[in-house]
Formats: structure tokens, sequence, C-alpha cells
């Protein structure tokens, strides 16, 4: 099959692929380098569409931030009793988006899932960028951003550190070795591509950019056993990561004194639910970015069937922190955690609680079926689904907790401003823009990676030109 | 002034070129050497009449000169003059720069002075306290006064003197008012009149009377908006003469309160409020030995595991107080099943802070207010009382109150008609109080009068052409006088008028002359206490914005004019004290803030029992006018402070609503923010509803001095103008108004969302018969799950030194919220409008939590304050990323603003919720004049910060210095926190727990103290005494 041919129809293999036949090692390397090096001209509308909504919607940030900084964290819709709003539930999802990356690329690399090679480098990205919208949170919040570094330990003229018994403190730690990690592990992984995309550069600038970014990377076999090494060594690094980022960030909450937030349960059930909407959110991004590339033969049904099987799986777990959290509250026998889970199933917030209900487990269960996890339109469907129970999940956790605690004078409720949705909105488009420049300057599916499948899956097709006749099996 | 000629340009010309070296000039008229020019030079006031070239001006001018030199003489506290800053080559007494100084003075409120402490920071007023040597005080305020200083730097303050609306000098309304007094003179006063509000100072007074010794036809009219005239028609029907009614509540053992709000409101509320609460606290003799600490025993080894038995016998024992209490605290009193308490009845239409101290509430329309005393005075056996009906318990109260002859009291409110004041006096004579638990004396005002009587015949008078000259000192007539009266309409009547007023408001649009008035913290005057005793008002600061008193301007009519209210004030008092120690009375009597001896002496009266007043026909809703609870009339209405004050009952602030029972909401189809159109007797009004437990149905009320058009920045627009529905027939409460509903969806900044304990235990209250059998009630709360002992391996921070703590007693909180403002203006806290109070922003350091209790037609009502429970484990601390709340070596937790970045965390693990954050920049930085209220010991917080109560650390810290200085411990109640300070029942203590002798020690072992959610383990060091209910078992059971 000729790259013509592969770039104007691409087959999706069917379940059981993982790359679809009529691949060799250079139909590989051309598929996947022209998503980076096609002529501007060729990008396909969709590209262009998604990148100009992005855009907007990230003015939402630029402008509420804006507002922000100027005016205070009063624009927004938080008062006392609720302190934290929409800033905390957007850095807990954000986060928990970003848990997907390294998971896919960190732990399945552990655990020889090759199947994870035509996406680990589309959630790696789709992780920085998420922690990155995650990380601007914590500043965006505080009454007084530009002391922010003072949660940061320096030797400083006042003599003060912070306070090491806050889990914000242990926060600052988690996220920024996460995401430390993770943006190192992710370059590490693009470093023998980037090498390809110099050599097939088809302008200087392209060759310039592209050969300073590959330092130097020549495919030599001992570059190659140093870097398989270095990999395997950053994903033993990275998975310990993927489990404490999100169990420091229940801390925030489970540290507490507050109903609702002082469980046991948070920890795991927090990485469980941050992993599921990581997938969710892959899932989310991976569909129209095959479709709009012509993908689907390298991120197969087989691919969205196991992310799927993850999402079905980690969905549960996350059930059952829902039923154990209700369980522990009437367990207890404490009166302010019967009251606080009777509030939020009955109180004013009811709708969004049983929405997250419908959202996180009841619509998720169709995943069992087959004819959903193997159906584009409908796992898309699912995934956004989850998605937004995700949100609402950390945003019943919020708020609900925070608006009727201990004392019934000092209850309250919740309004967002529209800043509150200006900065929501603001770092999904900063994220999709970022998701969307990412698919298009840079492989977006390991070149590498996929040929190394190639020659396990079939060896002998590794040097000559045809394509296998029979489908690889997994 | 003459036509300019023109230029002779050849002249300026030549001048310039015969001009050697630079020759500056500014204009070509300097150029031209004109004799326009010279004479403009010469001339430094260019344009206006020289005055001291008139001879009769000239005179004026050096009086004034040489009194101000005089004054500046005599007093420390003027403003201090915009100049370099050198040291003072002789410093004033007692001054030392960095301390404040504390003066006496006095502030009235519907003509009833109470004697004030005011602070002063190098010579501005900060802060307003009451005077502990005042017999109406004692040393205790309420919000009014605290929020006074407020409005005295109110930029929205009258600041010129205006003749017809233009710009016009005091010397021009000296002028015109020497003309009025000629004009006047000739017609021996005649068309002459001066309208004021209630007058209790002697020297205003006098020199009022003096007038009108000159000129005999002359007239002076009172008119107090929410004043006393029912008391004085009550008085006059009872007795034949005005009386003035003082109650001892400190000897009642029975109060029935026929819709008075003595508690809270009205002349004489700090010192009934303190009377009543001392009769209703309850100390027990106790005690108290706490087991040996587990770490002090024998054998006790660091981090081991404390031995499991001890947990429950330490905790029932010990932590009760969830702070160690030092060993061997005694508390004076009585053993419990010896506790006594006053037992309170209160009828009345719309639940006040009284009504909620009642053992008995008893819900009544306003109307029916009568009937029941009526009953009431049938059961007692009054000759000529019939008995109406309406009161079915009425037999069981008298029979309470006879049980009680000589040691109880019926008080009726100032709204009531004056049969039911002439009925209370019966009573209270049937029932032997005269003379014991009520007494009376002549009346304090200078000029008794029914005043609305005197403001209708004013009117009448304007109208019928018959006044020439209206001078008004102070109120506001034209916004709250009753509205079928038209006073404004009346004014346009009257050739000159002038209105002397704190504010350019709706009555200064009206009249030809607006002075602005000084406020009393920089006026020289004096004032009667209730119960008569003078004290002098003396300034705290020069006029900030040139201010005239009341003084002045009868100085002036009498033909004084430039004679300075100290001269008029001091040469009146020379008059009254004529002898050698003159001197020495005066310099006493403004240093103790009263006039000793000056009390007036009780009357003997009697009583007789009035008719019934005719029954008006009751038909439909009844309509109640009240003044507002915060800012009463409308005076106040543009201080921020009272406007963002939560309305003791309903929590309600920047609003006045149209309270309705639930009842007649639910028969009216209404609900709260639903906005109705009130119609009454034909006028109109549009405001909220608020549906008000507690209210009488078939009832609403309505609140006075809101709807204000010229108010100020602050106070413009806020709410619906009841006077508008107000008339002088009916000012209390009246028949027929129809309710309409309009719109819907008023939004209401309330800070207090929730009304009921929604089965928590906050408030924890029991009947005196239980408390007698089980002092421990506190115990039996659903929080209250006993906690083991030892939740931590580690000792208890050892407090060598100080340990500070608070009890608060709810037998003795009143709800009237005066911590609330006190803490605001000693603490710099900012007022940060309605809408900011609608989402829940408001930044009060203490609250008063209120909260209903049993059904919506009569509940109980419960307050609690609310400041910063100071926790020992405080779960704030644990939570802040950067150290910026921290506990203090006498166990405060504090808060170190420069420190927080505003992470909010702290607010959220507050289980009490009593932090506050700057959401935004909240602290007027921009208003110059409002620098000058502010307290130099705290902090201005800046956007971004949190912020809470810190046991007023700027007072324990000045303590502290004072007494290191002096190498001694702080002496129990050495420190006042503001709101200590200003509660007017005392019931919340402060003091070094530490210390076994002080009184929160004390009160920290008694049984009935109990911490606010205990079960948490934060162990509060503000703990709360539980109240107790003392009702009548004959009523209780049935």
């Amino acid at each position: 099959m000729k790259i013509e041919e592969l770039e104007q129809k691409a087959i999706d293999p069917g379940p059981d692929k993982i790359i679809a036949p009529g691949f060799n090692y250079a139909t590989v390397t051309d598929k996947i380098a022209n998503t980076v090096l096609m002529p501007v001209e060729k990008t396909p509308r969709q590209w262009w569409v998604t990148l100009l909504i992005a855009f907007m919607a990230m003015q939402g940030l630029v402008a509420g931030s804006f507002w922000l900084f100027y005016k205070g964290v009063g624009v927004w819709g938080i008062v006392i009793p609720i302190a934290w709003g929409y800033a905390i539930v957007n850095f807990v999802w954000w986060i928990g988006i970003g848990h997907a990356g390294t998971l896919i690329s960190a732990i399945l690399l552990l655990l020889k899932q090759d199947w994870r090679t035509s996406i680990n480098r589309f959630s790696e990205a789709m992780t920085l960028f998420a922690v990155a919208q995650a990380g601007m949170f914590p500043i965006l919040h505080m009454g007084r951003p530009w002391l922010g570094y003072w949660l940061i330990p320096y030797p400083s003229s006042m003599w003060l550190w912070p306070q090491p018994r806050s889990p914000l403190v242990w926060d600052v730690f988690a996220v920024t070795t996460y995401l430390t990690v993770s943006l190192i592990f992710w370059f590490i992984g693009l470093v023998p591509d980037l090498a390809t995309m110099r050599d097939r550069a088809k302008h200087k600038w392209q060759a310039l950019t592209f050969g300073m970014l590959s330092m130097g990377w020549r495919g030599s076999a001992k570059h190659w056993s140093r870097y398989q090494m270095a990999y395997l060594l950053l994903g033993g690094l990275a998975t310990p990561l993927v489990v404490s980022v999100h169990t420091v960030v229940s801390f925030d909450f489970a540290i507490s004194l507050l109903p609702g937030w002082h469980t046991t349960i948070f920890p795991p059930y927090f990485v469980a639910g941050a992993i599921y909407s990581g997938f969710a959110m892959v899932v989310t991004l991976a569909i129209p970015a095959r479709k709009w590339f012509h993908l689907e033969d390298l991120i197969t049904m087989r691919h969205l069937d196991c992310m799927g099987k993850l999402m079905l799986g980690t969905g549960l777990i996350v059930a059952y922190g829902y039923m154990m959290e209700a369980f522990m509250s009437w367990y207890s026998g404490n009166p302010h955690e019967m009251f606080m889970y009777m509030n939020r199933a009955t109180g004013p917030y009811r709708f969004f609680f049983w929405m997250l209900i419908v959202c996180n487990i009841l619509i998720p269960q169709s995943l069992w079926s087959r004819k959903v996890r193997q159906n584009v339109p409908r796992l898309f469907f699912v995934s956004l689904v989850v998605n937004v129970g995700m949100w609402l999940e950390r945003f019943i956790i919020v708020i609900t907790s925070l608006h009727r605690d201990f004392l019934p004078s000092s209850w309250g409720m919740y309004y967002p401003t529209q800043w509150d949705w200006a900065v929501l909105t603001g770092t999904i488009g900063f994220f999709l823009l970022l998701m969307t420049l990412f698919v298009r300057v840079l492989p977006s599916i390991s070149i590498f990676e996929v040929r190394e499948v190639l020659h396990h899956l079939a060896p002998h097709i590794a040097d000559d030109d045809l394509a296998p006749q029979t489908g690889m099996g997994d | 002034m003459k036509e300019k000629p023109a230029l002779d340009l050849n002249k300026i010309r030549a001048r310039l070129e015969s001009a050697q070296g630079p020759l500056y000039w500014k204009s070509l008229e300097e150029l031209a050497e004109t004799e326009e020019f010279q004479a403009f030079v010469e001339d430094e006031f260019a344009g206006r009449s020289p005055e001291w070239i008139h001879p009769a001006n000239r005179r004026n001018f050096l009086k004034l000169m040489g009194a101000s030199l005089a004054m500046a003489g005599v007093t420390a506290c003027t403003k201090q003059p915009k100049e370099t800053i050198v040291p003072y080559v002789r410093q004033p007494e007692d001054f030392v720069p960095g301390l404040p100084l504390y003066y006496a003075t006095a502030m009235q409120m519907g003509g009833v002075g109470t004697g004030l402490l005011v602070t002063s920071h190098l010579g501005r007023p900060t802060k307003v306290d009451g005077n502990p040597d005042h017999p109406g005080s004692l040393g205790a305020s309420d919000y009014f006064h605290q929020a006074s200083v407020l409005t005295m730097y109110d930029p929205d303050r009258g600041k010129a003197v205006s003749n017809k609306g233009q710009i016009s000098s005091w010397v021009s309304f000296q002028a015109a008012l020497g003309a009025t007094r000629e004009r006047a003179l000739l017609k021996n006063g005649d068309g002459l009149r001066i309208l004021t509000e209630t007058v209790t100072s002697p020297t205003l007074s006098a020199q009022i009377q003096g007038l009108l010794k000159e000129m005999p036809s002359a007239k002076w009219h009172s008119y107090e908006p929410c004043g006393r005239h029912n008391a004085y028609r009550g008085a006059m029907l009872a007795f034949g003469r005005p009386v003035n009614s003082i109650y001892h509540f400190d000897q009642a053992d029975v109060i029935v309160s026929l819709d008075a709000d003595f508690l809270s409101c009205g002349p004489g509320n700090l010192i009934y409020a303190r009377q009543f609460a001392d009769k209703r606290r309850v100390m027990t003799n106790v005690t108290h030995t706490p087991q040996p600490k587990e770490d002090e025993q024998e054998g006790y080894q660091a981090g081991a595991i404390p031995s499991r038995p001890n947990q429950s016998a330490g905790y029932a024992d010990e932590n009760r107080g969830p702070i160690n209490l030092p060993p061997q605290v005694q508390a004076q009193g009585k053993p419990p099943g010896e506790t006594t308490q006053n037992r309170l009845y209160v009828m009345e239409p719309s639940p006040s802070p009284t009504g909620g101290m009642a053992d008995h509430h008893f819900v009544v329309r306003a109307s029916e207010v009568e009937a029941v005393a009526w009953d009431l005075a049938a059961a007692l056996g009054l000759s000529g009382a019939t008995a109406t009906g309406k009161l079915k318990e009425a037999a069981a109260i008298a029979r309470d109150l006879q049980a009680h002859k000589g040691a109880c009291v019926v008080v009726a409110g100032d709204h009531q008609p004056p049969a039911v004041h002439a009925l209370a006096h019966a009573m209270n004579a049937a029932l032997g109080n005269a003379g014991k638990t009520v007494t009376y004396t002549d009346p304090i005002e200078g000029n008794p009068s029914d005043q609305l009587e005197s403001l209708r015949q004013l009117v009448a008078d304007m109208n019928a052409g018959k006044v020439d000259s209206l001078i008004i000192l102070g109120g506001n007539p034209v916004y709250s006088s009753p509205a079928d009266l038209d006073f404004a309409a009346a004014l346009k009547k009257v050739a000159v008028n002038a209105y002397l007023g704190l504010f350019p408001d709706e009555t200064s649009v009206q009249t030809t002359w607006y002075v602005p008035e000084a406020h009393y913290l920089e006026s020289w005057s004096d004032v009667r206490g209730l119960d008569g005793t003078i004290s002098f008002v003396q300034p705290l600061i020069a006029p900030l914005y040139g201010g005239k008193t009341a003084h002045e301007v009868v100085a002036t009519l009498a033909g004084n004019p430039g004679k300075l209210p100290y001269d008029v004030v001091r040469d009146y008092w020379q008059t009254q004290h004529n002898a050698p120690d003159f001197e020495i009375f005066w310099a006493k009597a403004l240093h103790d803030g009263v006039v000793p001896n000056t009390a007036f002496k009780t009357v003997e009266v009697s009583a007789k029992t009035p008719q019934p007043s005719a029954a008006k026909p009751a038909q439909g809703i009844e309509i109640v006018f009240r003044p507002d609870p915060t800012i009463w009339d409308g005076s106040f209405a543009n201080n921020g402070w009272l406007q963002e004050l939560p309305k003791p009952q309903n929590k309600m602030t920047w609003d006045n609503a149209v309270w309705i029972s639930p009842a007649t909401a639910q028969q009216q189809n209404l609900n709260t923010e639903d906005v109705v159109e009130l119609k009454y007797q034909g006028r109109t009004v549009t405001g909220p509803v608020w549906i008000m437990p507690g209210h009488a149905n078939d009832s609403v009320t309505v609140h006075l001095g809101f709807g204000r058009t010229r108010a100020g920045e602050v106070g413009n627009e806020v709410g619906f103008n009841a006077y508008l529905l107000r008339t002088s027939t009916d000012p209390n409460a009246g028949f027929g108004v129809e309710l309409r509903k309009v719109g819907g969806g008023h939004s209401f900044a309330t800070t207090q969302h929730t009304q009921t304990m929604e089965g928590t235990a906050p408030v924890r209250v029991a009947g005196l018969e239980e408390y007698k059998k089980k002092p421990q009630f506190v115990e039996e709360s659903q929080d209250d799950k006993p906690l083991p002992k030892y939740l931590t391996l580690y000792p208890d921070y050892r407090y060598e030194g100080y340990k500070w703590g608070m009890t608060i007693d709810l037998n003795a909180c009143v709800g009237c919220s005066a911590c609330v403002v006190a803490c605001q203006s000693e603490n710099n806290i900012a007022v940060v409008g309605k809408m900011e109070v609608t989402r829940g922003r408001h930044m009060h350091w203490i609250r008063v939590d209120r909260y209903f209790k049993g059904n919506w037609d009569n509940p109980e009502l419960y307050y609690q304050p609310v400041p910063c429970m100071q926790c020992e484990n405080a779960p704030c601390e644990l939570v802040c990323p950067v150290a910026a709340t921290v506990h203090s070596g006498d166990g405060i937790n504090q808060m170190v603003y420069n420190r927080c970045v505003g992470t909010r965390y702290c607010s959220n693990n507050c289980p009490y919720k009593v932090r506050r954050f700057n959401f935004l920049l909240y602290s007027d930085w921009y208003t110059e004049s409002l620098y000058g209220v502010r307290n130099p010991n705290v902090t201005v917080r800046s956007r971004g910060v949190m912020e809470k109560c810190t046991y007023c650390i700027q007072r324990i810290n000045a303590a502290k210095i004072q007494s290191e200085k002096e190498n001694r411990r702080i002496a129990d109640g050495e420190i006042v926190p503001a709101c200590v300070q200003a509660c007017p029942t005392q019931a919340i203590a402060f003091g070094d727990i530490n210390d076994p002798k002080s009184r929160v020690a004390q009160l920290k072992a008694q049984a009935r103290n109990y911490s606010l959610l205990e079960d948490l383990n934060t162990r509060p060091r503000t703990t709360y005494l539980g109240r107790l209910r003392n009702p009548n078992p004959e009523i209780e059971k049935g």
C-alpha cells in the first residue's frame, strides 16, 4: 500500500488488531510523520475549526484571570462557608485527567501491554497539558497570588518555611514532581521520533528545530540500549507517582475535619476516579483525532475496546467508593456524617448528586456490552458523560460538604459566577489548543514503538515492502 | 465690581521695553499697572466685603477670634493642625504619643443621655464605650453609641452653610438670624417657632426658655418620630401629670411586658438589660478539683498508651471544660437546688429581643395588647377593669404577680396607646410596686409635651400662615413627620426657615437655610440620663466640617451671636453651681462624665384606673410601625456599620421588610421575597415580604427609617419608606392595610439562612426545675459523645503564664448585638455592602446566631454570640500552608495577616465558620475622612487575607506591656475585649483560666459550661453556659 492510499483511507481492522494490516516500517513512519510534515494547506479543516474554537474558549481564561488578578477572588462565587469553589473542583478534575497518560505509559509499559503504543504518546501529552491546567488553579485560587511562592520551601529572609503539616504544601511537592517526571518521560519518549522528524523534514527550519530537540540522536545500538534502560527506569519512577499525586490531592480533603471530606477511603477512591476520568478524556480526544488524521488503522477498535474496559473497571472502583462513603456515614453513627450524606442526596444540590450517580455509575455500566465498547459514537458519548460525571463528583465533594457543615447558622449556598465559568471553559480551551497543536506539530503516535510492535508481530515483513496477508493477532 | 477698562497696550509695550533684567509677570493687567489691579493686589480676598471694616461685624470677628484663642487654650482635643511635626515643647497633661486618651462625654438618643468614655488617638476619637460611672450605662453601650463615631467621620455630612442651595457662610446666617430676631422682637416673638427633637439638655432648655421669656409669643415645639408621646399621655391619664417612670428590674422577680422591648431599645435599655440579666444569672457554688493529669501521675512514661479505665472518669470530671482548669477553682454562689431566676411574660405583636428572653411569650396583635392588659387588670382585681377574655392565662399570671407583690413589675411599651400605660401604672400601684420596682420622677425633658400634638399644632399654624420664622434644630421632620401632616408643604408657607442638621437631607433641601450641625463628639453640651443624672457632652475633636451646635443657633437668636457653645454651657453651669469651687466642680464633672447629685428625686403619685380607650373598628389587617432595630428612625441610615448589622430578630441587613406571620402569609398567598404593595388610608408603598415566625396573625410590621432619598451615599434608596404610611392619628398601629402582591424575587441580604438548629444542639437549654435536679444538663446533648481523654500521645502544652479564655452566658445574652458593632469599631472591620452580604461575605468577627425552636406561630428564640473559639486543637492552624495562623504561648489562635496568602483552607476547616475572608478589597482605602475612625493598633486588612476574632490581642498586649513595666501579673478584669466591654448584660467574660480566682475560670467550672461541637476535640477556649428558662409551672402544664 502506498502512503497516498493510507492517507486517503484508513481502515479500522476491528477489535482484534492493534494495527491494521498492510503496514510496514516505512509506511508506519510515513503515515505518522505525515501528520506533522504534511503541508499547511493539507491540514484537515476540522483541525482548523478545533483550533479556532479552542483559541476562542481560551480567551475565557485570559479575561477571567485578568479580571481575577485585578479585582480579587471575590469575582468568583466563593463565599464563607464555601470558600473553595470551581478553582479547586477544576484543579482536582484536571489533575485526575492527567493520570491516564502516565498510567498508560508507565504502568502498562511495566505490565508489557503493547497495545498501549498507539496511544501512549497521545495520552502522555494529554497528561502534561491537563496537569498544566491544574497547575494554574492553585495560583489563581489564592487570595494573594503574587505570594504563591511562599508555599515553596526556600531560604527566605523572613526565616519562615512552609507549614509542613498542611496538605497544601504536600500538594506543591506532589504536583510539581508529577509534572516534572511526566515532562521528562514524555520528552525522552519523543527523542527517537524527533530524530525521525529531523531526518524527514521538508524545510530547513523544521530540520533545525527537530534537530535541536532530538539532542543528537543517531539511532545507534548504544543509543537504543541506553534509551531502553532510561525509559524503563523513568517508567518505574513515574508509576508510584500515579498513585501518589491523587492520594496527596485527596489529603487536601481527608486531612480536614469536615463531614464528607474526612474519610479514609479518599486516597484509593481519588486515584481510581482520576484514572477513570483520564481514560475517559483519552477516549474523548482520541476518537476525533484518529478520524481527522485517518489514524483508525493505528488507533484501532482494539484500543478503544481496551480503554472501555479500563473505564468500566475504574468506574466500578469509584462506584464502590461512593457506596462505602454512604455506608460509612451511616455506620459511623456520627450525626454530622449522616446528615452530610442525606444532604447530598436530598439537599439543594441533589440534582447534581443524582446526575453524578447517573453519569459515573449508571451510564458507564453500558460498557459491559461490546456493542457499546466497540461502537465509536456510543463510546464517545460514554466518555463525555464520564468526563462530566467526574467533574460533578468533585463539585459534590467540594461544595456540598462545605455548604452545610456543623453549625446551621453558618450554612450557605454556592452560586458560580460568569467568571467561574469563564475560567473553566478557558482551561478547557487552552487544553484543547495545546492538544490540537500537539497532534499537528509532534508525532502524536510513537513511530518507533509502533514499528517495534510491528516487529514483534510479524518480523518477516520487516525488510520487504509487502503487506502481510494475514492479520496480526496480539 | 466696576467694569474693567480696556488695557492700554502701548503702555504695556513701553514697560516691557524699558524693563531691565528679567521681569516676571502674571497677566497683562499686572503689566499695565491699572488701578483695578493695584486694588486687587491689596485686597487679599477680592470681591468680598471686608468684614472688619464694618463696625458691627468687626465686633463679631474679634469676638470669634478671641473665643477661638481661648478655646485653643482650654481643650486638648482639637484636630491636629497640619504643620511640620515637632515634639511638644510642653507636653499636654497625660499625653503619651502612641497611647490613647479617654474622655467622658455623653450621647443622647431620643433625648435620653448615656454617659460614654471615648477613646482618642492623637486627637482622633476612634472608639465609643459606656462610662462605668454613669448610672445609665455602667460601662455598657449599645450599637448606636458604638456606631456614632462612624457618623462623625461620615464624608456625606453637611460641610457648608447654605442658603437656598447656594453655599453661604455662618456669618451670613448669623446676620439673617439677627434680622429674624429683630423682626420677632417687634412682634413679641409672634410667628417665631423653634422645632427641636426631645431636649433634655438643661443648658439648651434654659437657653430656649430664656428666649421664650424674652419673646413670650414665640413657641417651642418638640417632635421625635419614635418618641415617647404615649408614655407621656399615659402618665397624664394615670397621674394627671407628666412623670418619668424608672423601672428597677433588679428587684423584680416577675415581669410582665405589654409590648415593651425594654431590653434592646428605648430609654434605659442598657441598665434594664443589666438588671434583668443579674436576676437571671445563675452562679453555682462549686469547688472544682480535677483529677491529676495522666502525665503527672506516677509511673507516667512519655509515649506510653494511657490506661483505658481512666478515660471516661477523667472525662466526666474534667473535660466538661475542654481546656483544663487550674486546680481548686472555687465559685461563690448558691447550690443549684436553691437557684432562683426572674420570670418574664411578654405580650407583643412583633418579635423583639425582649420577647426572645421571655419565659412565656404571647403573640398578641398590637391592637389587642390593651385587651390583654384589661384581662390582666381584671384578674388582678382592679376596680373598673373588665375582662375581655383574650388572655386565658391571665389568672395564672395574676396569681404569679400577686405572689410577688412589690417584687414584680408591669411594663407598657412606648408603642402602646396611653390606656395601656395607664393600666400598667394602675396595676403596679395595685401590686405595691410603685416606689419599689418602678419609681416616678419629674420628666427629664426640658419641654415635656405630647410631641405629636405639638407637631400637629405647629403644622396647623404653619398652614394658617401664623408662622413666619421656623428654626428646626435637628431631626429630619420633612422625612419623618407623619404623612397626613405634610410637613414639607407647610414649610413652604414659612418665610424664614432654617435647619440645623448633621446631614444635608430631605429637610435641608426644603428649608431656606441649612446649617451643618456639629456631631456630639464635636460639641459642648449637657444632657440628662433616664434618672435625671446630668452628663456633660465635651468635644473630642474640633468640628470636622465646621458644624455648629444648637446652643450657638439659639444663642444667636437670643442676641448673642458668636457666643461659643463652651461658654454657653459653662456660663449656664456657673449659674447652677455658683460656688467658689466651680473650677473643681467643672473639671471633676467633665472628668467623671456625670454631674454629681443631679438624679431626680422620686415623686409620689397615685395612679387611677383609666377608661378603656374607644375601640377602633378592628377591620382587616393591622399595620404596626416600629423604628428599625438598627437604623432607628432613619437618623443612622447613612451609617454602614448599622446598615450591615444583622437585625437581631431575622438577621437581615441593608433592608427593611413587611413582617408577616407564617399563617397570614399562607392566607394571603405570600412568601418571603415577594414584593407587596401596602395600601393604608389611601397611601401606598411597595416593600418586600419577610415571613417572621412568632409574629401576630392578621398583622404586618413595617420598620421606619428606610427609603431615604437624601441620607448620603450609604443610606440612599435602601429599603422602603414606611413613614409614607404613618399618620399622626395612628402613629404606632392601625387597621385596614391592604396587601397586594406586585412582584417577587426581592433579594434580601441575610447573614443566617437556616432558622433552626436542625437537630444539632449549639444552644443548650433547660428549665429551671430541670436544672435544679440535674445541673449538668448541658451534657445531655446529642453532640456530646464522651471523648476519650487522650486522643493524642503527646502531653498537653503547659501554659506556665497566662491562658486566656472566654465564657458566654446564654442565660444573660439578650441578643442585642452591641458586641458586633463594638468589635467592628475596635478591629477596623470593613463594611462590604448589600451585594456582598447577600452572597454571604459579611465580615463580622463576632456574630449573634439566632435559632427558633418549637412551632412557627410562637417559637422560642435563642441567641448565641459566636466569636472565634480559639481552639486548643485548632483545625485552622493545621491546614495553613504558610503558617499564617498559629498558636500563641498564652493559647490564642493568632492570625498573621502579613503571612496570609489566602488559600482559605483554614475557613473550610473551621467547624464554627468564624473566619472571614477579604474576597475583594473591602477596607475603604480611598475615603480620606474615614482614615480617622480606624484603630491605629489594628491592621487594616487588604484584599485576599483571612481575618477573625483575636480576643482583641491589641488590648491584651497593651495590658501585658503595662503589667511588665510594673512587674506584676495582669489582674483579672484588666483586659476587656471590645465585645465584653460593650455587653450590657455582662454575658461575656474574659480572663486568665490559669488564675483560679478569675471570673472566667469560675464560670468555666460551672456545671452549665459546655463547648460548641466538643465531639470534634477542638477544645475551644470560648465556652458557653447553658441557658435556663423559668416557665410558670401552672401555664407550662396547661
